[in-house]
């Protein structure tokens, strides 16, 4: 367990020092502050700013799509690159640890990142009244902790797969788009219809979460999701022993 | 420690088989170290030296075989094997990122070792490093990495250090730096230490194992080994006197195998036994006789004669098989 926060931290502080984790929440900050920025403008000009606080998450949403997989595509796989896996792996550290640890400080860094989003609906919140939707703003926060979560997760599986990080980038994803289109399969009815929306990434946020409900089953899809993802990541790094 | 730990093998090894899909890295290999030893591991690059290193470490699992390590097994206990080793990879793992205190920091956490900030002034010191402490490894030259990577190794005071090819891409003055730390590590702990340098095993290890294609082919001490595998050691003699009075005079010599003319008058190439250095005695006998002794010079085969012959032995023996088959 000690290890976990021990690599974690580690992951956490490196992205604190790292040049592309900061170019990544300049473009985060800049995009949102942009869509903020724009909708205040002409909510003061016809008078009317809308209360409503989740103005920046479902631009967030798709930004986390790409951002995320940059986050993760070095996780593991720059430590087969630079040759530090051979270090990590021999040291008296489990497998399970050092993917679980991998996630975990990612994870830690875009929860930083989503905090400080924050700061838009408080923003809202003081110039409106009477003020925000805070159930539906924190349960569209969980949901979207819990989904990045798993988009984190499927990132360090497919790190751990690559030698090369940008590659890591470009399958990630590729995965997440394809879990993020799938659910335009589940349009119909039928079995095929039925799977396809509850494969689907998104359909669990924005049916649920953002709408300021709160589902059982969509919380376990996503940590469902996370747990896979990670499982995998664990069986890959036990795979490459052999390989 | 006990007095006992000295004599148990710190490593040993058993039958240890790798396959990479149809390909043989390395095949039912024996051997044993124990504490305080360093033992050498020299083979020609690709002969499995490094498979076994990262068998050993826990890094890869072997095919077969068994390998124990400060006795706990490196399959089933490789997480008690792998607190005990200190390991020293070929390609030095660093992060250049770090600072060299903050590398050694994050190490030694994940392998709890106490008082870090102490200890980390301790190995700094011994591998003569303190005043980079806070330099970004990513600008120390290649010496000095080798040296971050050996502080790594040593940080947990691990009981076995294995050390792949420590001296590879240095410049001479490093190598003879890191070969001197080496040497002050293996006066207490087991050290493994992979080279295809034939003078580093010499200078350095206290036993050889010779490794070709991943069987080992010879093992014994570099001296031993450079003699028997000889045969015998040689030294040229140059007397002014006649050839055959000098062959009757020093044929009687104790330790001296056999005596033969050389090219020259006066000349003769006198054999000794395995290990054993006649040439003083030669000397004192030529001179008492009243002789004008001229030259005497040890032939003394080389461990590179050794190693070539060993390695082309097996492929000739293996070229021979497929033959038969």
């Amino acid at each position: 367990m000690r290890n976990i926060w021990v690599i974690a931290s580690r992951e956490l502080r490196h992205y604190f020092i790292s040049p592309i984790a900061y170019a990544l929440a300049t473009m985060l900050f800049l995009i949102l502050g942009g869509i903020f920025f724009i909708n205040i403008y002409f909510g003061l000009q016809s008078g009317q700013i809308s209360p409503d606080g989740r103005l920046v998450i479902g631009p967030m949403v798709t930004i986390l799509l790409f951002v995320t997989p940059a986050l993760t595509m070095r996780l593991v796989a720059d430590e087969y690159r630079m040759g530090t896996m051979e270090l990590l792996l021999t040291a008296p550290v489990r497998d399970s640890e050092l993917i679980l640890g991998k996630w975990l400080g990612s994870f830690g860094f875009v929860a930083c990142l989503l905090l400080v989003t924050l700061v838009y609906p408080l923003i809202l919140h003081r110039m409106t009244s009477p003020g925000v939707d805070q159930g539906a703003l924190i349960t569209s926060y969980a949901g979207l902790l819990l989904m990045v979560a798993a988009m984190l997760a499927i990132g360090v599986l497919v790190s751990a797969l690559f030698k090369n990080p940008l590659a890591a980038f470009f399958i990630t994803l590729g995965v997440l788009l394809l879990l993020w289109i799938v659910g335009g399969l589940g349009g119909g009815t039928g079995l095929g219809s039925d799977i396809a929306r509850h494969l689907s990434f998104v359909d669990h946020f924005y049916n649920n979460f953002y709408r300021g409900i709160l589902h059982l089953t969509d919380a376990v899809y996503y940590l469902g999701m996370t747990a896979i993802a990670l499982f995998l990541g664990i069986q890959v790094i036990q795979a490459r022993r052999w390989s | 420690m006990t007095g006992s730990s000295h004599r148990r093998p710190m490593i040993q090894v058993e039958g240890l088989t790798k396959h990479y899909g149809q390909r043989v890295a390395i095949q039912g290999l024996d051997f044993h170290a124990s504490a305080g030893e360093i033992l050498g591991f020299l083979g020609p690059n690709g002969a499995g030296k490094t498979t076994t290193m990262r068998i050993l470490t826990g890094y890869l699992p072997p095919s077969s075989g068994t390998a124990r390590l400060a006795g706990f097994d490196v399959v089933e206990e490789s997480l008690e094997v792998r607190r005990r080793v200190g390991y020293l990879p070929e390609t030095v793992p660093l992060y250049p990122e770090l600072s060299v205190t903050e590398y050694l920091a994050y190490m030694g956490t994940l392998r709890r070792v106490g008082e870090l900030e102490k200890r980390i002034r301790e190995v700094l010191e011994q591998v003569r490093l303190t005043d980079r402490a806070e330099s970004f490894i990513g600008n120390l030259s290649k010496g000095l990495r080798q040296r971050v990577g050996l502080a790594q190794a040593l940080l947990h005071r691990p009981p076995i250090l294995i050390l792949d090819e420590p001296t590879i891409g240095l410049d001479p003055a490093q190598i003879i730096e890191v070969r001197k730390i080496i040497q002050e590590l293996g006066q207490e702990r087991t050290v493994l230490l992979s080279t295809h340098i034939l003078t580093e095993a010499q200078q350095v290890c206290h036993r050889v194992l010779i490794i070709n294609q991943g069987v080992i082919v010879a093992e014994d001490s570099p001296a031993n080994l450079q003699a028997q595998l000889a045969g015998a050691e040689r030294v040229r003699v140059q007397v002014r006197a006649e050839t055959a009075e000098v062959v009757a005079l020093l044929r009687s010599l104790p330790g001296v195998a056999g005596v033969a003319a050389g090219r020259q008058e006066g000349e003769v190439l006198v054999s000794s036994a395995p290990g054993q250095d006649v040439r003083p005695a030669l000397a004192r006998r030529i001179v008492e006789a009243g002789m004008d002794l001229q030259q005497l010079a040890a032939e003394g085969i080389s461990l590179e004669e050794v190693f070539l012959q060993l390695t082309h032995d097996e492929v000739d023996s293996r070229g021979e098989g497929d033959e038969h088959a």
